[in-house]
């Protein structure tokens, strides 16, 4: 379970990296963070901003569409470094 | 003067990749092809007679130019044409073999639409440079059930060069017909002997669109698959004026190609330094192996089509892969499989009419225009 959630669904790259970026500004390394996205950029751009920035790329979950309840889309969890 | 922003000298065209400038001397053969090859060179009269002989000498110099026998050369509506004419002809007459087609995941998306028609795809992999897995194209193609092989000469996008020797070797020995995707190559760099069939894009060496060259090598078999007629790679034939102006084009840039390629990749190579000062940048492609006309670099927390918007509002014409510059959300596949950063994505194709000088004001003015975007968005200190 993460530490904290970024909830980035409904925005365009690169907006979901830019939310999780300023969440993670002053965290402790080793904290969990999760973004929660509808753009597929973020499931590739996320990670390539951990490589970027030294965190970790713990996990990428797709969330499929539910008609009438869930958006769909991904849930990428970083451990800062 | 440049010729590549005929009649507006203020205007930098950095994005000369499969729709570059007409070569002049390709202006000048069209002209002439229009006045003496406007005929069907089908029919039997004079007129036609003289249209054929112009199209005859067209594929002849292409076949030069290609290392292909002219009956191998074969001219088709554009590069898209081409590649769907030549997956889905060559994996038909293959179809007792098998129907898995086996590409890179880097391939253009005309060509992995044509896979996904013709057959069953298999992408192979390609590494942080765009480089595809070798070993494992190699080992795929070995086994059974191949129809087609199909790997690009280089990469238009990023100018990664791919290894299609090693690829054809294998092929081969595995009696598997190797496509090669050479659009975005010929014309910059030396055509590779290592293909059975190979679609070369005009419109990318300074010909005109509309126009598309493949050479299927003699001992390729193909199955006609498109409507019945004459010419079964151009339906209704093909357009003589543009044919012409395009092997014309072809003659004129293999001319110099050799001066081309060193003055155009000094000026990448400067651009990928200048680049990579900016702060949170990734230079991407392979830095040796690569195309001598192509850079491209992807930009943290930009949005890549407000950078294309800022930079053409500063006169400066520029390519993306990122998603919100594209129709679609998703981001350009080929970023995707090479696992760098889809935003804030530029691409630059330099025209052999660009500058120096050119070069120069566009990277003077880029730190600048990335800096007012990030400003935009409000990312200072992130």
């Amino acid at each position: 379970m993460a530490d904290a959630l970024v909830d980035a669904r409904g925005l365009r790259c690169p907006l979901p990296v830019i939310r999780l970026a300023a969440a993670a500004k002053g965290l402790p390394a080793g904290t969990e963070l999760t973004v929660l996205s509808t753009d597929p950029a973020a499931r590739l751009d996320v990670p390539a901003w951990c490589r970027m920035r030294g965190h970790e790329h713990v996990a990428t979950v797709e969330h499929v569409a539910v008609p009438g309840d869930d958006v769909g889309g991904w849930a990428v969890t970083v451990r800062l470094r | 003067m440049s010729h590549a922003t005929p009649g507006t000298p203020d205007r930098v065209h950095l994005d000369n990749g499969g729709r570059a400038p007409w070569h002049p001397l390709a202006r000048q053969a069209f002209e002439q092809a229009l006045a003496d090859g406007w005929a069907d060179p089908r029919r039997l009269h004079a007129e036609g007679r003289r249209a054929a002989r112009l199209l005859d000498s067209a594929r002849e110099a292409v076949a030069a130019v290609l290392g292909a026998r002219t009956q191998e050369v074969h001219f088709t509506p554009g590069h898209t044409a081409s590649l769907h004419a030549a997956v889905a002809s060559a994996a038909a007459a293959r179809r007792r073999a098998g129907s898995a087609i086996l590409t890179s995941a880097v391939e253009r998306s005309a060509l992995l639409h044509a896979a996904r028609a013709a057959g069953r795809p298999s992408t192979v992999p390609v590494d942080r440079l765009g480089r595809v897995d070798a070993d494992a194209m190699v080992a795929a193609v070995r086994v059974p059930g191949s129809a087609l092989a199909v790997l690009q000469h280089a990469n238009g996008e990023v100018g990664t060069v791919q290894p299609v020797e090693a690829v054809h070797d294998a092929a081969r020995a595995a009696g598997v017909p190797l496509l090669v995707d050479a659009g975005a190559s010929v014309g910059h760099v030396a055509v590779p002997e290592a293909w059975d069939l190979l679609a070369a894009d005009p419109a990318d060496w300074g010909g005109p669109a509309g126009v598309g060259v493949l050479a299927v090598r003699q001992r390729v078999r193909t199955a006609p698959v498109g409507p019945e007629d004459e010419d079964p790679w151009a339906p209704g034939g093909v357009s003589v004026p543009l044919a012409f102006a395009a092997a014309v084009a072809l003659q004129a840039v293999e001319a110099d190609r050799v001066a081309q390629d060193v003055r155009r990749r000094e000026l990448v190579e400067h651009v990928r330094e200048q680049v990579a000062r900016i702060p949170d940048v990734e230079v991407v492609g392979d830095p040796d192996g690569r195309l001598p006309h192509v850079a491209t670099f992807s930009f943290l927390y930009v949005d890549g089509e407000a950078l294309v918007t800022e930079l053409d509002r500063h006169g400066f014409a520029v390519g993306s892969g990122s998603a919100c510059t594209a129709s679609t959300l998703e981001p350009s596949h080929v970023l995707a499989a090479m696992g760098v950063l889809t935003h804030g994505n530029v691409r630059i194709a330099l025209d052999r009419g660009t500058t120096a000088d050119e070069v120069d004001r566009f990277c003077a003015v880029l730190p600048d225009a990335v800096a007012r975007v990030r400003e935009m968005l409000g990312v200072g200190g992130l």
